[in-house]
């Protein structure tokens, strides 16, 4: 077990695996993951400084029930199967989740007279408890809502999570469990051979037995590094505003457009930090590096905002931000093996990747199998808790028992997301320490509040700058 | 842990600092004082130069040495400061929850001030797009790094770009060249005084439309001429976003106060009473940034109330909201920002307005229920930066039972 971000990478047999997963999104470190179930030596290898890093850090953190996904892809089982066994495994290690339900809101006949054919749709796709709502029940549930709302389906399980919690969690009790994480560590060619495929990095050579692309936005550029080209992926950008937690209060469950001929339209959810989150947009690019917002985007979205929830308007931004899908122009993901090449390509996965996580990486482990890897018998992975980062849980500031065996958690360093010395310390000195200050955001929620720095920005530096120089001390 | 104190002030900056001491000095009990910062003192700690009056002898002040001079003068008057103690919210309508290294307290009082401050909208309030690279700050955060870190091209870059006008921006400038870094433009929407920006470039009526760069800040986009039609990058490796205040009022609003529309900060009265009996709001709370002084000077000022309400005096009812012409969603603004306080109550006040933008020798009116009540030409000019005090007899003739009081100004 363990972590790398610099120097040359291990050599000899330290360098041989039986899998390599390339790509420490959400869906890689999953994959990860499950693999360290078995007697196997695998490897997570990630281009960036962290886990999490690439389209994983920047969706709008919705639990998908599935209820909306087209009735017989490889989509929609594994979101419906994702669904479950992330709700289950996020009670066990604590990543935050509130099951608040969704209403998908009609402004127009149009759209209300879609609500039961979508509802339709939901129990083919095995939700069969939605239910419409009138208006007059839609403002009882949702008193701030535009008056000019006509009904709304009713879908409950829809929840919202911590995206970044659970990369994490996924990726720490993947090394806690003996896989190797190698960061700041892009793959940039592959001699595919036999027994073993090649993998150059500038930080040395890998060699594995059998190789998953789990690279993203990027699975068609790496397909092209084993001599595959099955589909080309075109990034789709999704502009979001997170706004104040005063405005929390304003909004009791995710609110879904209805999707019409005009495309999908925006939603409005909390967020388990306690904000309210307005997106995204779709905007077809090529550029995969274009993770920017723009002005036009950032005026669309409020617009659009104001009309479902006027009072949003009034309260400060506390995040802009965009993310893309990896879309491919096929209504469904793109999972391959290759078993001539004991290669399989996980691509695809557009925008419902985190809600399916855990229930592709079971798929993947399935075709690793029919490539011939041998997966061996199944042992417990290695016992994992996450710091909670969400407000309908206990915060440690407000830990009595806590804070008296260890002060550093009665001291608040993060105003805004009151955020404490020891969960910073104590992010800085996990399994996998943060490469970064926006890593540390992630692992603690440092940072991100109302003030973005402005009160605890220099002493927040100063603790992580601390603990570099520690680690370097000690190396 | 519960505890009950007389008075319970909220934030060590000026204001609550000076609060606390006029309160100790007259004999109000115990004054206890929360900060949650490491040391007491408030914004003025981390400005590291002239530009805080003087002291007895006349020797100009720096930002913390009034600090300093602040805590001395609150503690000899026997006030209780505490460091490194949160109020994160609220038990009861005078009670606070405390989370400190000691463990968590459930404070009581008769009387609680809030003197939380205000702090400056970064980037993304501002809603300015483009990528989210490092170097992008505050000037509040810049004053914390330098003062904690020094220069260092790392922290502060090279090459710094300020975003404002007020004297804010001033002080920016100055705190990076003193780092070292050159300040290649400082862009601002409305006219400033070019003179005091020195020799660095000072671009008006422009705006930052965009952020570019991946990992480190790599330049901004520059969005001005007529009708904001011209467009051009400055590479710059850092950018700081000055001014553009909005108050810290996160216990003001947990504890349901209403806020004055124009400054979002707590509206009170003349003497500083929120609409919550016992509940007072003083400082940069109520409206952002005003010099120290003044902030201090409300500090003092709202002892006399909260003495009151001590030894047992009501609390007064039936006062009237204040306020500036509310704008036209897509008109020009108005000329005037905002005024203070956001109630008028039965004794006259002195009310402190902030144009919007620089006004010459404007008429500024007062009336209530469309009834003119006032209407004075002012001898000098307005600046966007600058408020501009009226002493109480301008609200005289206020009917407390009446209507809302709009405070306007034409030029
Ligand atoms: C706006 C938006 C909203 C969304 N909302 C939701 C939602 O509400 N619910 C939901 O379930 N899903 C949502 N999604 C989808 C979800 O975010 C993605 O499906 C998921 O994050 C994809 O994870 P991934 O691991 O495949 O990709 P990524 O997170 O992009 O990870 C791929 C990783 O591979 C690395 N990599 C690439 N090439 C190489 C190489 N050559 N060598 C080494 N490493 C490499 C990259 O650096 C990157 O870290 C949304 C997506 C977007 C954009
Ligand atoms: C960058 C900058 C430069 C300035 N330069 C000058 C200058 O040159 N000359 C000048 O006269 N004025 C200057 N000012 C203005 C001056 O600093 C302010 O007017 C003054 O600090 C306002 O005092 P205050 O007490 O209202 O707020 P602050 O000084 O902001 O103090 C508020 C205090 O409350 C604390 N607090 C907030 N919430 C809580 C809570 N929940 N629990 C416990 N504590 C809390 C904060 O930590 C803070 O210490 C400057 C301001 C800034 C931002």
């Amino acid at each position: 077990m363990s972590v790398t971000r610099t120097g040359p990478l291990p050599a000899g047999s330290d360098a041989t695996y039986d899998v390599v997963v390339v790509g420490a999104g959400v869906v890689g470190s999953a994959i990860a993951r499950t693999l360290a179930r078995h007697p196997l030596r695998v490897a997570l290898v990630e281009a960036a400084n962290d886990v999490g890093d690439g389209t994983s850090k920047a969706n709008t953190a919705i639990l998908h029930t599935g209820f909306d996904a087209l009735p017989g892809t490889l989509e929609a089982r594994l979101v419906r199967e994702g669904y479950r066994l992330l709700c289950a495994y996020a009670q066990e290690t604590g990543i935050p989740v509130e099951p608040i339900g969704a209403l998908l809101v009609a402004w127009d006949e149009e759209q209300r007279a879609a609500l039961p054919r979508l509802a339709e749709k939901a129990e083919r796709n095995g939700h069969r408890t939605t239910r419409l709502l009138t208006a007059s029940e839609l403002r009882s549930r949702e008193p701030h809502l535009d008056p000019g709302a006509l009904a709304a389906l009713e879908v409950p399980g829809e929840s919202v999570v911590c995206p970044w919690t659970t990369t994490l969690a996924y990726a720490t009790q993947a090394v806690r469990s003996g896989v190797d994480l190698h960061l700041d560590c892009r793959v940039e060619k592959v001699r595919t051979g036999d027994p073993y495929h090649r993998l150059v990095t500038r930080r040395g050579v890998l060699r594995t037995r059998h190789l998953v692309n789990a690279c993203g936005l990027h699975a068609d550029a790496f397909d092209a590094l084993v001599g595959r080209e099955d589909f080309t992926v075109t990034p789709r950008r999704g502009q979001l505003l997170v706004f104040d937690k005063f405005a929390r209060d304003l909004v009791r469950h995710i609110l879904l457009p209805v999707p019409g001929p005009l495309g999908k339209g925006v939603l409005i959810a909390p967020t388990v930090y306690g904000n309210v989150m307005l997106g995204p947009t779709a905007e077809d690019l090529d550029d995969k590096t274009a993770t920017g917002t723009t002005a036009e985007g950032l005026a669309g979205l409020r617009e659009q905002g104001g009309r479902i929830l006027p009072a949003l308007l009034d309260e400060e931004v506390t995040a802009v931000y965009a993310g893309l899908r990896a879309a491919t122009g096929q209504e469904d993901y793109r999972i391959a093996a290759h078993p001539g090449l004991r290669y399989v390509t996980v691509g695809g996965i557009r925008s419902t990747g985190l809600t399916a996580s855990l229930a592709v990486a079971e798929h993947v482990r399935g075709l690793l199998a029919d490539c011939g890897l041998g997966l061996g018998p199944e042992r417990p992975l290695a016992g994992l808790r996450m710091p909670n980062l969400g407000e309908a849980f206990p915060r440690p500031y407000r830990d009595a028992r806590l804070i008296a065996r260890d002060p550093d958690f009665g001291a608040i360093v993060c105003h805004c997301e009151r955020v404490t010395r020891g969960e910073i310390r104590a992010a800085l000195t996990s399994t996998i320490p943060p490469g970064g200050l926006d890593g540390l955001r992630r692992r603690t929620r440092a940072r991100g509040g109302r003030c973005q720095g402005n009160h605890c920005g220099a002493e927040v530096r100063a603790l992580f700058e601390e603990h570099a120089e520690h680690r370097e001390g000690n190396r | 842990m519960n505890r009950t104190v007389d008075v319970l002030v909220v934030g060590a900056g000026p204001a609550g600092l000076a609060a606390a001491a006029r309160l100790a000095a007259s004999g109000a009990g115990r004054v206890e004082v929360l900060e949650r910062e490491q040391a007491a003192g408030g914004v003025p700690r981390h400005c590291a130069r002239a530009g805080f009056g003087a002291d007895a002898r006349g020797r100009p002040l720096d930002g913390p040495g009034y600090a300093r001079r602040s805590v001395r003068a609150a503690l000899r008057a026997g006030a209780t400061v505490r460091t490194g103690v949160s109020a994160t919210g609220w038990a009861g309508p005078l009670t606070l929850d405390v989370t400190a290294p000691t463990g968590l307290e459930r404070i009581r009082a008769r009387a609680v001030v809030l003197a939380t401050g205000a702090r400056e909208r970064p980037r993304s309030a501002r809603l300015v797009p483009g990528s989210r690279p490092a170097g992008v700050l505050t000037t509040g955060e810049l004053q914390r790094l330098v003062l904690r870190f020094g220069a260092g091209p790392e922290l502060v870059g090279r090459r710094a770009v300020v975003v404002g006008g007020d004297p804010v921006a001033r002080g920016a400038v100055r705190t990076l060249r003193a780092a070292g870094v050159e300040v290649v433009a400082v862009v601002c929407e409305h006219p400033a005084g070019r003179a005091a920006f020195g020799a660095v470039p000072v671009l008006t009526g422009a705006v930052v439309s965009e952020l570019l760069g991946r990992g480190r800040l790599t330049g901004v986009s520059v969005r001005g001429g007529v009708a904001g039609t011209t467009r051009h990058t400055l590479r710059c490796d850092t950018v700081v976003f000055t001014g553009d205040w909005i108050p810290d009022h996160e216990l003001a609003r947990a504890r349901g106060l209403p806020l004055a529309p124009g400054t979002r900060g707590p509206a009170t009265d003349g003497a500083f009473r929120t609409t919550a009996p016992g509940v007072f709001a003083v400082g940069n709370l109520l409206r952002g940034v005003e010099p120290a002084v003044v902030a201090a000077a409300e500090g003092r000022a709202v002892a006399a109330a909260v003495t009151d309400l001590l030894e047992g005096e009501p609390w007064p009812e039936g006062a009237v909201p204040v306020g500036v012409p509310p704008g036209v969603p897509t008109g020009p603004v108005g000329p005037l920002r905002w005024v203070t306080p956001g109630l008028l109550g039965p004794v006259a006040a002195p009310l402190l307005v902030r144009p919007e933008r620089g006004l010459v020798r404007p008429v500024l009116t007062v009336t209530q229920d469309g009834v003119p009540l006032r209407r004075m030409r002012l001898s000098g000019s307005l600046l966007p930066w600058r408020s501009v005090r009226l002493p109480a007899r301008w609200a005289d003739g206020v009917d407390p039972g009446g209507g809302p009081v709009v405070v306007g100004a034409e030029e």
